[in-house]
């Protein structure tokens, strides 16, 4: 029952949170500064992933730097038609927005189809981003695991992985990234905001989260001191035509098997643009540029949506158990285009 | 060596100033500083639901709450929703309508269903809504929006029941 998630196991003995030092931020260079001078600092956000994994002693933070108040809570437009999406927004805030809603509704749906209720009130947009993978043996400290203790080992690779990677694993990390809230916004080519010490930098957020290779402790680009500011939308006309697709185990609360953010826009039964990101395959957002490239500009049609699934995921390295992914996988792309081909 | 902060949080309409622990969770707070039992401590994982409170206004999870990151808050718990011995609508509806067995999910089930039907009247959309700019609550909406809240008991017909009556 373990790998049902309310029934994951209780810590051992009751173990105590260790003892940690608490700040707020009221000044954006102080708490990258503080980060930046304190090994065991971590920045704290809504908490809703980085509490738990306290809890389960996966995090040990000595300090804990609340950029809470300090982050925007602000969806502005930007001057180039798009949106700018404060680090502090909270998801339910962001699902609600009437131009997310509009403009970029897989985005909404990303977000409505994430959590629940209640956790979507304390999670912001930065912490969303930065949320660590729900893969078993990372948030249990009595098994080896190469993303929570470098160089112990994954048994995951041999072991529980039916819900792990198929694209982009390696012979030391099978995790998936679990966000919904990611995944539409890779598809939508967004921009992640940080600033640290050096100054201030844009990376897409395509770019943002990493394949595990050799270094699977690391999650994504960000530098120790550096603090996501703001997730920069663009304008992007066919966003308007999105939805999102998500195939779990249960109806509600549970994180993906697979996932599919994808936008089209057909004209004359051609497909002029389109945009697809698969959630629950890899160690990050996986944006499905081969399907994208087989797409553009054929018929909007079953064929042509079957063949561009099967083209991306040729390169699908399905592990003993997990297998049945590719399949889902295709299906679930093929139903979203044909929804929105409708 | 624990570390201490001192916490100010408006309780229930009362102000309260705690020196406490930064380990310490609101729901923690609530259930063991002040003896506010409403609040169930079932998974401590944010997974249940049964520690739900309203923190400005928003259902939450005390449970993953630090209480020192929620100063200057204001809190609502299932103890604070009775006014002049009257029973909140919410909890005479899941009288009326038997919505429980055991009743641990209860005081978490209750103020989960007056955020939510606060998030529904500011015209949030579910995962279920079939027109995203234009919600409308039924059963499937109650049941989509109220899934961070189990009942292992299984009233959920006479939770959905419940609050479907109030909805309306």
């Amino acid at each position: 029952m373990r790998r049902v998630s309310e029934h994951r196991r209780r810590h051992r003995g009751g173990v105590a949170l260790k003892p940690f030092r608490y700040e707020r931020a009221y000044d954006e260079r102080a708490a990258i500064a503080t980060l930046a001078a304190t090994p065991g600092a971590k920045f704290l956000g809504g908490g809703t992933n980085l509490v738990d994994l306290m809890r389960l002693g996966v995090e040990t933070p000595d300090l804990l730097v609340d950029v809470r108040r300090l982050a925007s809570d602000r969806i502005d437009e930007t001057d180039a038609g798009g949106l700018r999406i404060g680090a502090g927004v909270r998801n339910s805030d962001l699902a609600a927005d009437a131009r997310v809603r509009t403009r970029y509704p897989a985005l909404a749906e990303a977000l409505l189809a994430g959590a629940s209720g209640q956790l979507r009130n304390l999670a912001t947009t930065g912490g969303n981003l930065l949320q660590r993978t729900r893969c078993a043996y990372f948030q249990d400290v009595t098994t080896p695991c190469n993303k929570r203790d470098p160089g112990t080992g994954c048994p995951a690779r041999d072991g529980e992985h039916r819900n792990l990677a198929i694209i982009g694993h390696s012979e030391h990390c099978v995790a998936t990234h679990p966000s919904d809230m990611a995944v539409a916004l890779v598809a939508f080519e967004a921009i992640v905001r940080v600033v640290g010490l050096g100054g201030g930098r844009e990376i897409p957020l395509v770019d943002f989260h990493r394949l595990p290779g050799d270094t699977p402790q690391r999650d994504t680009v960000l530098e120790r001191d550096e603090l996501i500011v703001a997730v920069d939308v663009p304008a992007l006309t066919v966003a308007v035509n999105s939805t999102y697709r998500k195939v779990r185990e249960r109806a509600s609360f549970a994180f993906a098997l697979v996932s599919v953010a994808a936008a089209l826009d057909v004209v004359d039964g051609e497909i002029r643009d389109v945009r697809i990101a698969f959630g629950g395959l890899a160690h990050k957002p996986w944006r499905a540029h081969v399907a994208e490239a087989a797409l553009r500009g054929s018929a909007a049609d079953t064929d042509a949506f079957r063949r561009a699934a099967d083209a991306e995921l040729a390169q699908a390295e399905p592990l003993r158990d997990n297998g049945y992914k590719v399949e889902l996988a295709r299906n679930t792309l093929v139903r979203t285009l044909q929804e929105l081909a409708e | 060596m624990a570390e201490l902060a001192t916490v100010t949080l408006l309780i229930n309409r009362e102000e309260h100033s705690l020196e406490l622990d930064t380990r310490t969770s609101l729901l923690d707070l609530l259930r063991e500083h002040l003896g506010l039992t409403g609040a169930k401590k079932g998974c401590d994982h944010g997974q249940c639901g049964a520690c739900t409170v309203l923190i400005d206004g928003r259902r939450a999870n005390a449970c993953l709450a630090l209480a020192v990151a929620h100063d200057g808050a204001e809190i609502v718990t299932i103890e604070g929703l009775a006014q002049n011995g009257s029973l909140h609508p919410l909890q005479a509806a899941f009288v009326e309508h038997d919505a429980f067995q055991c009743g641990y999910c209860t005081p978490g089930q209750i103020c989960s269903a007056i955020g939510m039907l606060g998030e529904f009247d500011a015209g949030w959309p579910s995962h279920v809504s079939h027109d995203i700019t234009a919600p409308n609550l039924d059963a499937q909406e109650i049941r989509e929006r109220m899934s961070g809240n189990i009942c292992r008991c299984g009233a959920y017909p006479n939770i959905v029941a419940a609050i479907e009556e109030v909805s309306r």
